[in-house]
């Protein structure tokens, strides 16, 4: 459940846009990554996730032990890696039900572990729904189809809790969100705070942390980790801003 | 629905002694096609003098536009030329290849049978592998047949029809497809071997769904096959055609007619499932499907539904149509059609809109893949007494790679001024967005492009009964396998 980065340099379209990470966050850990638009915050997380246009030319990315670069995204997903979209796309003639009963039982073949039949997720689906005060008619629509931006986020998270990942990322999760919907969504995250879960909150704004307490916080600008440091740098980045950090990239 | 699978389970079930007996043929007729062909095949069917008479008017005219050059070619299709000369019309009831066990089955076929989930038994039996627990087949028609006979519906052979029921066949054959209609048809009117026969009387609603499945000798596919429905006042029948489990044939050209009549508030539905031999990878070999299907909705609030799932043959080109006769009839078409490495379909319907306040929809999903070429070509006619007419189309096309081809040709016309007509259209890639999604959930490509492609045809899969429904699925994967790289 450990997630080691080492000097990771990842480009797309020819260029580079992450100069060198480095980063472990061991189970349990809360770990929030922030940064101006730009920074490659969103390019760390797809990596993590093993999405094909972004390119990793240096470095390495262990996970549990294992090479993670290595890995296909159904791999990695099935390792326990769950990337939490910025934009969930939609897909129409499935439904968001049979959607998740089928990826929940694609991750437990690979895992050698007995599949779920529609009668025994049924009641397990409805306990999460209501942890995320989802309608379950939502669930008959097919995938995301018609949600609102809120929805689409909450259904995010409920995806989250049914996988019940050992790694969650979320992509700016907060993004779009109204204050109710955001305290609903980080209520269904921290109640999946767990010892042998670690989460990897990518964030923009400051807000979404006072309701997902991190443990680390890292300011990512320009491609590099500038600064780490406790939940407080996230304060200080709310009252100065990024551009003192900012200021400071561009120097190297 | 049920009945059909409680009945074939609980006859599988037990313990068959299986008699497979073949009747072998002697003679063997000449390939070549002329009068004479024709004579001799309506005496070896012991066919009665107003169905030889019929053949031959057909097959005159046929020679006639053989001799014309008049064989249609607009389709969006390319085939090379095919010899009449050297086809044979009348093959002695197939004798299927023995095998002692599935494993000395091509593994390739094994494996299509496991993916699509057929029965053992079943496999057993398209396999041709006689082995004491098979089912019987002759048993499960005979129950299955005295149903019909308590309901008074008549499902036999053609051949049988011809037979037992002159005159419903003289009255209704070629009542919808003329046998000048078109080349192939009227080819088709000259040689046909069997088919079904299906007539349901008045105020019956058909107990079962029928499928060629349980007509006797049905394993085998005709290569023309000429089928006719009729469903009397009030009465409703729903009728399967074909199977997902792959099947070759040496003949090359399937020319197939099937004519349905539907009187005052009578409803047919035809669903059809194919999945014929499409050719190998690069495009060798594989079944030329060419079809005449056509509906007359002759009566009064009368209703004729096509849903088709074509996966198969090498080159498929059909229109299952309706003529929409009577007042506030409807007719529907709903239409799944793919296309993967070098299959080749110009499918759609005609919608003839004749009567008053008549309805049509039309729902076509083309999914073309490899190097297949899918053509949508569909036709909606408004004539000047239809009034108040409705039409709803919507052809939606899903192209996978960057080698295949989705090509529309709608006509649409309309000489009534009170008409409605919406038509939408719709050209898809698989999103690698899409994809990304799902695979990032834990879905092996593969599962994913099925999963999207599914979706893609719900409204098609919807309209057919259960269990094609579940068998369309599972087919349409494993038609897809190796087409996302």
């Amino acid at each position: 459940m450990s997630l080691e980065i080492k000097n990771l340099h990842v480009n797309v379209d020819g260029h580079e846009i992450l100069k060198g990470i480095d980063l472990v966050i061991n189970p349990g850990e809360v770990h929030s990554i922030m940064g101006p638009n730009g920074s490659g915050k969103s390019t760390l997380a797809q990596v993590l996730a093993r999405r094909d246009a972004y390119h990793v030319t240096e470095g390495s990315v262990a996970f549990n032990g294992k090479d993670l670069l290595e890995m296909k995204p159904e791999e990695a997903a099935c390792e326990g890696v769950f990337l939490a979209f910025q934009y969930p796309v939609e897909i129409p003639g499935i439904s968001n039900a049979y959607f998740l009963r089928s990826a929940l039982n694609a991750q437990r073949k690979f895992r050698g572990e007995e599949e779920m039949d529609a009668m025994d997720f049924l009641p397990f689906f409805r306990e999460k729904l209501k942890l995320l005060e989802m309608d379950e008619k939502l669930m008959n629509r097919s995938l995301n189809e018609g949600f609102s931006g809120g929805e689409k986020k909450r259904n995010e998270v409920l995806q989250m809790s049914i996988l019940e990942p050992k790694l969650a990322v979320l992509d700016e999760t907060d993004s779009g969100l109204d204050i109710d919907a955001l305290r609903i969504v980080a209520n269904g995250v921290n109640a999946l705070r767990s010892p042998e879960r670690s989460f990897l909150v990518v964030t923009h704004y400051q807000r979404l942390l006072n309701y997902i307490k991190p443990d680390f916080v890292h300011v990512l600008v320009d491609g590099r980790i500038m600064r780490s440091g406790g939940p407080e740098l996230a304060l200080e980045l709310e009252d100065k801003g990024y551009g003192w950090i900012e200021q400071e990239a561009a120097a190297l | 629905m049920s009945s059909n699978t409680d009945t074939i389970r609980n006859l599988a079930q037990q313990d068959y002694k299986w008699g497979f007996v073949t009747e072998i043929e002697e003679e063997r007729i000449p390939k070549g096609l002329n009068e004479d062909v024709i004579r001799l095949i309506s005496a070896k069917k012991h066919e009665p003098e107003f169905m030889l008479e019929w053949r031959l008017k057909a097959y005159r005219h046929w020679a006639s536009l053989e001799r014309a050059d008049a064989e249609p070619k607009w389709a969006n299709i390319k085939y090379g030329p095919i010899n009449y000369q050297d086809i044979s019309y009348y093959s002695a009831p197939k004798q299927k290849k023995q095998l002692n066990s599935l494993d000395e089955l091509d593994p390739e076929i094994l494996r299509t049978y496991e993916k699509l989930g057929i029965p053992l038994a079943e496999q057993k039996m398209l396999a041709g592998v006689a082995v004491d627990a098979v089912f019987d087949s002759v048993s499960v028609a005979t129950t299955f047949k005295g149903k019909l006979a308590e309901a008074g519906v008549i499902f036999c052979s053609f051949s049988e029809a011809v037979q037992k029921h002159p005159e419903l066949v003289k009255k209704y054959l070629g009542s919808v497809v003329p046998v000048t209609d078109n080349f192939f048809a009227a080819l088709n009117s000259a040689v046909f071997s069997d088919g079904s026969f299906v007539y349901v009387p008045k105020g019956v609603r058909c107990p079962l769904e029928l499928s060629t499945y349980f007509r006797i000798n049905a394993a085998e596919t005709g290569q023309f096959e000429r089928t006719l429905i009729i469903a009397d006042e009030g009465a409703y029948v729903s009728y399967l055609e074909g199977c997902t489990a792959p099947i070759r044939d040496e003949h090359q050209l399937h020319a197939a007619v099937v004519e349905l009549i539907a009187l005052d508030n009578a409803q047919i539905k035809y669903s059809t499932v194919q999945n014929w031999y499409p050719g190998d990878k690069q495009g060798r070999g594989g079944i030329y499907n060419f079809v005449t299907k056509r509906g007359a909705c002759r009566g009064v609030n009368s209703k004729i539904s096509w849903t088709q799932v074509e996966t198969g043959s090498a080159i498929t080109w059909k229109y299952p149509s309706c003529i929409l006769q009577g007042d506030n009839s409807v007719g529907e078409f709903y239409s799944v059609a793919l296309t993967n490495n070098y299959q080749q379909a110009d499918t759609g319907t005609k919608m003839i809109h004749l009567g008053k306040n008549t309805s049509s929809t039309v729902v076509s999903k083309g999914i073309s893949a490899g190097h297949g070429q899918n053509t949508y070509r569909g036709q909606v006619k408004i004539l000047k007494g239809a009034q108040g007419a409705r039409n709803y189309t919507q052809c939606d096309s899903l192209l996978i790679g960057d080698k295949c081809g989705a090509h529309t040709f709608p006509y649409i016309e309309v000489k009534n001024s009170t008409a409605r007509m919406e038509h939408e259209a719709s050209t898809s890639k698989i999103g690698e967005d899409q994809l990304f999604y799902l695979q990032q959930r834990g879905l092996k490509t593969e599962d994913a492009v099925s999963m999207i492609v599914n979706g893609f045809c719900k409204q098609v899969f919807r309209e057919l009964p259960m269990e094609f429904a579940v068998e369309a699925q599972k087919l349409l994967s494993v038609s897809l396998e190796g087409s996302v790289g």
